[in-house]
């Protein structure tokens, strides 16, 4: 890998698993829970915080030193709501549905912790090139944790992954339902988003024991 | 009789933390004590409470389609809705400045007390998301609005109290290793949301509220709706709407 150094592509693999920003840092769980009932919106929404991210961060390292300390809060805020708007606008042309679901979650992008976090916590001390890498990787990380989510919720909550039929049809018990299997309607209800990244912080957590707290 | 339903379905059936997950990472990052979880939720209360009936009015003359008319007629073509993303946090931003300056002014206890709470606040997704919902379930008056912004910020500092309550008793249990902390505290939460679930009953669907409904229609609608002692408070309700 000539293109990335050691510790740059540490930047990127480290929000992957050990520095996961929902899991470890607990940053942008709002949006992770509210939408996760069907992969194809999980995705929508990581690859639009991806984006936001990753340009917000370059954005943000550019004008780090120019921008006086006290009211970088909102001029990092207009940085973001400006890139949401884009994302927002891009959607309602391209995927209208999908917009309509999310609804109100795009906006809140905005105000994604894990966005303002990374520009206070990275792109305000470090140039351009790395500030990218780190929007990527934490962008990545917050992707995974979507993914999983939504895949185990459709799957289960529906039977379904991307809208799919993958167990076969409960109408007609073929595939898996001709064996007595039933679809669980609670995975669709936003309680169990809760419950599985719970679920999942345990996994993560008995593995890595260092993450452990007290 | 509208201001108190508005009330109600914000606080249990809308509540911000556990209907629509807003407000999550303070909620989990600043339960850890209920002293300091009352500060959190007080300031939520009182920075949500002042930024939606003002969001309101932006979107009310400055963003909606057509919005602009009672500046000049030629401008009734205008929509700028696409603005208010942008709009709506510039106003959060500064308001939470503000109030932040005024309180240090006139109540150094208070701000004592809230003063470390108020710049998380800016981007507290709780804050955004209620400007945001009040634009998207077109509340109909400011004061509607004002109760709206109230209500929620009630919601969600009934909703961290609990949690923080559960967190301080919870630290005596002997929790498994690897869920001690965060996990155990979401999957509460996911429990506690579930409960929450069980308010949905209270008004009979919220959203549709049977304003249009004929009178005799109504016992036929009560008959299907929950079956237990909530039809008689369902039936009371509809009575003082219609």
């Amino acid at each position: 890998m000539g293109l990335l150094s050691k510790k740059d592509r540490q930047l990127i693999t480290d929000p992957l698993s050990d520095n996961n920003p929902i899991t470890v840092q607990v940053l942008g769980i709002c949006s992770a829970l509210a939408i996760t009932a069907e992969l194809e919106a999980s995705v929508v929404m990581s690859v639009s915080v991806l984006f936001v991210m990753g340009v917000g961060n370059v954005v943000i390292s550019m004008i780090r030193n120019i921008v006086p300390s006290k009211i970088r809060i909102i001029v990092q805020l207009t940085v973001i709501a400006t890139l949401v708007i884009i994302v927002d606008l891009v959607l309602k042309a391209f995927a209208y549905e999908l917009s309509k679901t999310l609804s109100v979650f795009i906006g809140l992008i905005i105000t994604n912790c894990i966005i303002m976090g990374r520009f206070e916590a990275f792109a305000l001390g470090n140039g351009l090139w790395r500030s990218f890498l780190d929007g990527i990787g934490n962008a990545f990380g917050y992707a995974v944790i979507l993914i999983i989510v939504g895949f185990f919720r459709e799957l289960l909550g529906s039977g379904t992954l991307w809208g799919i039929p993958v167990l076969g049809d409960p109408i007609d018990k073929t595939g898996l339902y001709a064996f007595g299997y039933e679809n669980n309607g609670f995975m669709l209800l936003s309680p169990m988003a809760l419950i599985v990244v719970g679920i999942i912080i345990w996994v993560q957590r008995a593995r890595s024991k260092h993450l452990i707290e007290e | 009789m509208e201001h108190i339903e508005l009330f109600f379905k914000s606080v249990f059936i809308d509540n911000m933390v556990f209907a629509t997950f807003l407000g999550m990472c303070s909620y989990l990052a600043v339960s850890k004590k209920v002293s300091t979880a009352i500060g959190l939720g007080a300031a939520v209360t009182f920075v949500l409470a002042i930024t939606v009936p003002l969001n309101w009015l932006l979107d009310q003359y400055i963003l909606q389609d057509g919005a602009l008319a009672w500046l000049h007629p030629s401008l009734v073509d205008y929509d700028l809705s696409f603005l208010s993303f942008i709009m709506f946090i510039a106003t959060i931003a500064t308001m939470v400045q503000l109030v932040e300056i005024i309180v240090e002014k006139f109540s150094p206890a208070l701000y004592n007390s809230l003063g470390i709470f108020l710049p998380l606040i800016a981007v507290n997704c709780a804050i955004l998301g209620g400007s945001l919902f009040m634009q998207s379930r077109e509340i109909a008056s400011i004061q509607l609005a004002t109760t709206y912004g109230v209500g929620s910020g009630f919601g969600f500092f009934l909703a961290i109290l609990a949690i923080a309550a559960i967190r301080e008793k919870i630290r005596y249990s002997s929790v498994p290793g690897p869920l001690r902390g965060l996990g155990i505290t979401f999957i509460i939460t996911g429990l506690m949301a579930i409960g929450f679930m069980s308010f949905g009953g209270m008004l009979t669907g919220g959203d549709e509220a049977p304003k249009e409904v004929l009178v005799q229609n109504e016992s036929t609608e009560n008959e299907n709706s929950i079956g237990d002692d909530k039809e008689e408070i369902v039936y009371e309700i509809n009575n003082d709407i219609n």
